[in-house]
């Protein structure tokens, strides 16, 4: 199975979507993120990040595109929304390589970023504040990230 | 007398100052690249960090001469060493530790949020214990010092700064970069039309404009969907009015509990003009603590702002030393790591 899809209806379920994620992820991993402005990109990174048993509020890394967070993993949350129709050497690609996770959102707009294997998940907002999230798994160490899913 | 030599590079802007004893400007030079990065429709890291090595020599230069004032006088160098983009603070850590090393001065790596605090030290002398509310496109902050060197955030966003919820609006909207001035020029023109909900957070002195963001978003496609023409101006003003009476209140209710001297505004969204005429109505009902609203020059950016801090660290033998790096997630002392 490489493809699951999950709902939520609050803030609160989605951040425990993510902890769920975060308490399961292993070392060198790659999350991408793809949905429009207000879909909940960066809420579901907090809940990640709980998981992770990072502290720290996690905010949102529009305004520097990148932002580093220390807990059971270090977590790179990187942001491409200001990166559309640039191309550019960010220096990025060595914290992939790092034994963290990185979650990048707007990873469309940093495609030279994606390595070959990767979580990929699409947030739509529906109605009444109800959150469609499609994982799409690439790598067998991803598919079985899946498996924890509620 | 105390000569500091400060440079900021944080973000957008190239900047070097001479600040005598903390309080006196002798030179204050700012290289902006905001036209560059508008047609990006924001700042764009890689870019930000070329033009600051392009203008820094030439910027440190022209505020060294305009003060007046020899290398060979300058006490230490206050750098601006984080938050803020990774690239674009390298060149101004960079700079400064080539001067000190160069002309042997010892270094005070400052943060950035510090520096737009003090820059109210310029209009007024601060009081403390002191509240500041710190905003910008990065930051939403409600900072309470008991004194000129104890930073303690009290209550912090838990998603967008406000200066990133007006430039996600305003892009939205169609508004074009940066939003803060253009959202608060058309909501001078706006109705009460529209209504958006109030953000609730789970702390007392907490943020958050994610919601109200979505809740902009939603309203569009609602009004769209039933054919209706969406009054940009109308949604300006619900949008302002809504995130900054909000940040408003919260401020007020902080400064009853923590019965501060005085109150300061900070940071590019301090420039506001309606979160001044905000502040200034609400804080009547406080005439005990004293408001303090920057003028627009302390607001923007500089490296004035940057000394004004780096003179209190000298007088609190904060020195840095060559291994400092910058760093993009500085947090203030009392701030959760």
């Amino acid at each position: 199975m490489n493809k699951r899809i999950v709902y939520t209806d609050s803030t609160e379920k989605t951040h425990e979507l993510g902890e769920c994620l975060g308490r399961n992820v292993s070392a060198n991993m790659v999350f991408l993120m793809e949905g429009d402005l207000g879909a909940g990109k960066t809420t579901l990174t907090q809940g990640i990040a709980r998981g992770l048993g990072i502290k720290r509020n996690l905010t949102s890394p529009t305004f520097t595109i990148l932002k580093i967070y220390h807990g059971r993993l270090t977590l790179y949350h990187i942001d491409g929304y200001r990166l559309e129709g640039v191309h550019q050497d960010l220096g990025f690609e060595e914290l992939l390589e790092d034994d963290g996770l990185t979650v990048i959102e707007w990873a469309q707009y940093l495609e030279e970023l994606i390595p070959e294997e990767y979580l990929k998940i699409c947030i739509r907002l529906l109605e009444n504040d109800i959150r469609e999230f499609t994982f799409e798994a690439v790598g067998s160490r991803y598919e079985e990230l899946l498996e924890v899913l509620p | 007398m105390t000569m500091i030599l400060a440079i900021e590079t944080s973000c957008d802007e190239t900047a070097c100052a001479v600040v005598k004893d903390g309080k006196e400007i002798l030179s204050n030079i700012v290289s902006s690249q905001i036209n560059v990065h508008t047609m990006y429709g924001g700042v764009v890291p890689e870019v930000a960090s070329r033009i600051h090595v392009e203008n820094i020599s030439a910027v440190i230069e022209e505020a060294v001469r305009e003060s007046g004032v020899r290398m060979e006088d300058i006490d230490a160098i206050a750098y601006t060493q984080g938050p803020g983009l990774i690239g674009s603070l390298h060149v101004g850590v960079q700079a400064a530790k080539t001067l000190a090393l160069l002309y042997d001065k010892p270094l005070l790596p400052v943060n950035h949020m510090c520096g737009h605090i003090y820059a109210n030290s310029f209009v007024s002398e601060l009081k403390f214990p002191l509240m500041a509310l710190v905003v910008s496109g990065g930051h939403s902050e409600l900072v309470w010092m008991e004194d000129e060197w104890h930073f303690e955030v009290i209550g912090t966003t838990f998603d967008d700064a406000i200066g990133e919820a007006y430039d996600k609006v305003a892009r939205v909207l169609g508004l074009g970069y940066p939003g803060g001035p253009i959202i608060d020029k058309m909501a001078r023109n706006g109705k009460p039309h529209y209504k958006l909900p109030v953000p609730k957070t789970a702390g007392r002195y907490d943020f958050s404009f994610s919601g109200l963001k979505s809740a902009v978003l939603q309203l569009i496609e609602r009004e769209k969907k039933q054919g209706n023409v969406i009054v940009t101006e109308d949604v300006a003003y619900a949008f302002q009015e809504t995130a900054l009476y909000s940040m408003v209140s919260k401020t007020v209710d902080a400064v009853k509990t923590y019965q501060p001297k005085m109150i300061v505004l900070a940071g590019g969204v301090a420039a506001n003009s309606r979160l001044r005429e905000m502040m200034r109505q609400e804080m009547e009902q406080i005439p005990e603590t004293e408001l303090v609203i920057p003028p627009m020059y302390c607001c923007t950016d500089n490296a004035a702002m940057i000394g004004a801090v780096g003179y209190i660290a000298w007088k609190h033998q904060e020195f840095g030393s060559f291994r400092d790096s910058a760093d993009p997630g500085l947090t203030m002392p009392g701030e959760i790591n």
